[in-house]
């Protein structure tokens, strides 16, 4: 049913043994360097979760946090009365309505109307919540209590993020991922050989909202004690943006290369300088904005292309997917 | 009747950043996502002109906006006109200007937390009652709503009754055309960001003087400001304020017979009707 040529094969392969070998970190250290890797893990999963739908499109979503919040939420109600698994089940699905509720009505627009919608998502269920744990429930903050340790949350995480990965590989190789590529290129063009562009759009953007649910489900364990500002902060938002962008969003891997780096940076200058954060955070847009639009990743490619001028040839498909990322969403 | 009045009174500063976001999307095509923080700031430097140096706020819109104007008049020229020039369409210049202007946000977000740490600020002036149709009503309110309205008014004139002003209303129609019949497109979009800048740096002075503000609630001013301009319709002044007008009045009346913590939850309902039925805006006109 799904055919895999060599490279392919061998791709996963290597794949398979890094992420064996990743999974082995719980096992040398469970202190800072564990929970370095939870972060550096749950990152990894969202940004990928992000990229899947935002790389193709270069819509830029702001939702995260909301549908982050939206797992937690869901784990935080039900810890006493459901099974874990269903829990996380639950948080996808609502999740992902609520992402397609959002495409439905913005969607068909510009990019600017999505991103001022999605900015303010988070705020508003996080009021909605608030508002509504307050009146018709008896506090606002909930516990969960659970078996998992550090290293449980670690696993999961890092089994989310090669689902995220497998289906982004699958979406590529798909009907959807073709029409997404056409969108990116050209969206009038799309509309007129007949793809749907915002069924498609929406198709999308359910699946990484869907994700992104599962990852605040699986950390609901880690908090403990959830309070709204803390489930739906919207600095995650923000942070996986520009994870992403930094690493850079042609290749479904990218964001990888942007978040290891910023996490562990954002770590140490919020360890030492907490006030500092939101420079850090500036300064990165700026950057990304201004130097490195392409991410590091693209960087590194341009630079491989000048250095192997000899395969020219075999490098004209990145050349091209690089160019059409410049031209973002008409 | 009182939330009648207080929903307009409120408007009345809601308009003024609305127009300032109008000035700068509809002219220079900038999302300027950090229009919040370009607010907030203006609130710091009015309570510092006023504890510091004991200078009437009402007057502190003449030191602070002028300010406004020459920084935002830096910006665009430094930071966002490079971007204007390398975009090779409008949707390139959408994403790059989006991304360029959340790195403000932050910056100058940053920077306000370093001087003034995440505290609450406010001070008195003016809190005396004023008395409208026999309820109490702030007097800070009321003089910041009148002077809301004299330069709204002023902003009028000019864009109406003056020969730059009909340049830059023409920039906004038509850039292309408009640099066909000698209009110095780019300098007019450099001047209509640094006005704005300038009236949403106004509004942050005059709301100063009943609000308590602190370094990081900019976001929430920038959703708003936005969902007024999407309201009203991109780059129409008369549908900003329409728009801040509505929106004044209903999260005056959500709070008061709802629940205060639900006044988001009415601008988004606002903006979600408003993207279902009329995604142009009230005055704006269906796409060709």
């Amino acid at each position: 049913m799904i055919t895999m040529n060599d490279t392919e094969k061998r791709i996963g392969l290597i794949a398979a043994a890094v992420i064996a070998v990743v999974a082995c970190l719980p096992l040398a250290d469970d202190g800072y360097y564990l929970s370095l890797g939870v972060n550096i893990a749950m990152y990894t999963a969202l940004c990928t979760a992000w990229t899947l739908f935002s790389g193709p499109t270069h819509y830029i979503s702001l939702a995260t946090a909301a549908f982050f919040g939206i797992g937690t939420y869901a784990v935080g109600l039900g810890i006493d009365v459901l099974p874990f698994p269903l829990l996380v089940l639950i948080g996808a699905i609502v999740s992902a309505g609520v992402a397609g509720l959002v495409g439905i009505a913005t969607l068909r627009l510009s990019g600017v109307y999505f991103v001022i919608f999605t900015l303010g998502l988070a705020e508003l269920i996080r009021q909605l919540v608030t508002w509504w744990q307050t009146n018709f429930t008896s506090g606002v903050g909930l516990y969960v209590f659970t078996d998992f340790t550090e290293a449980h949350i670690y696993w999961m995480l890092l089994a989310l993020a090669v689902v995220v990965y497998i289906t982004g590989w699958l979406v590529n190789r798909s009907r959807l991922g073709f029409a997404m590529r056409i969108i990116g290129n050209d969206e009038t063009v799309a509309g007129h050989v007949g793809i749907d562009t915002a069924r498609a759009k929406v198709a999308l953007f359910v699946i990484s909202g869907a994700f992104i649910g599962i990852a605040g489900a699986i950390l609901a364990p880690r908090f403990a004690y959830i309070e709204p500002p803390g489930a739906f902060n919207p600095i995650l938002s923000f942070q996986v943006v520009i994870m992403a962008l930094l690493g850079g969003t042609n290749r479904l891997w990218g964001p990888i290369v942007g978040v290891i780096p910023f996490t562990i940076v954002f770590d140490l200058v919020s360890a030492q300088f907490p006030n500092h954060t939101s420079l850090l955070m500036g300064g990165c847009f700026l950057l990304v904005v201004y130097f490195i639009p392409n991410g590091i990743l693209g960087r590194v490619e341009g630079l491989v292309r000048r250095l192997r001028p000899a395969r020219r040839k075999a490098d004209v498909p990145a050349a091209a997917s690089e160019a059409s990322h410049a031209e973002g969403p008409a | 009747m009182e939330v009648l009045i207080t929903g307009v009174l409120l408007s009345g500063t809601y308009a003024l950043i609305a127009m300032g976001l109008t000035l700068q999307y509809g002219v220079s095509r900038i999302m300027n996502l950090a229009t919040g923080e370009t607010l907030v700031a203006a609130c710091f430097g009015a309570f510092w002109f006023y504890t510091a140096l004991n200078v009437n706020p009402v007057l502190g819109v003449l030191l602070v906006a002028p300010l406004a104007f020459v920084l935002n008049w830096a910006i665009y020229a430094l930071l966002l006109e490079p971007l204007v020039k390398r975009a090779k369409n409008r949707g390139q210049l959408e994403v790059d200007s989006i991304l360029s202007t959340f790195g403000l946000m932050f910056l100058f977000q940053g920077f306000m937390l370093l001087g003034f740490g995440g505290e609450y600020f406010s001070y008195t002036f003016l809190s005396t009652a004023f008395v409208i149709m026999d309820h109490p009503f702030g007097l800070n309110r009321v003089v910041a709503f009148a002077a809301a309205v004299v330069i709204a008014g002023v902003l009028y004139l000019f864009l109406n009754h003056t020969r730059y002003g009909t340049a830059i209303r023409a920039v906004a129609v038509d850039p292309v055309s408009a640099g066909l019949v000698a209009i110095d497109v780019s300098r007019a979009s450099a001047f209509a960001f640094a006005l704005g800048g300038a009236l949403t740096a106004a509004a942050g002075v005059l709301l100063s003087t009943f609000y308590t503000f602190n370094a990081s609630m900019g976001v929430i001013f920038t959703m708003k400001a936005l969902i007024i301009v999407i309201m009203g319709g991109v780059g129409d002044v008369r549908g900003a304020v329409l728009a801040a007008l509505i929106l004044g009045l209903a999260e005056t009346a959500v709070a008061t017979y709802l629940d205060p913590g639900l006044t988001l939850a009415a601008t988004y309902l606002l903006f979600v009707v408003t993207l279902l039925f009329r995604p142009q805006g009230i005055f704006g006109r269906a796409p060709s």
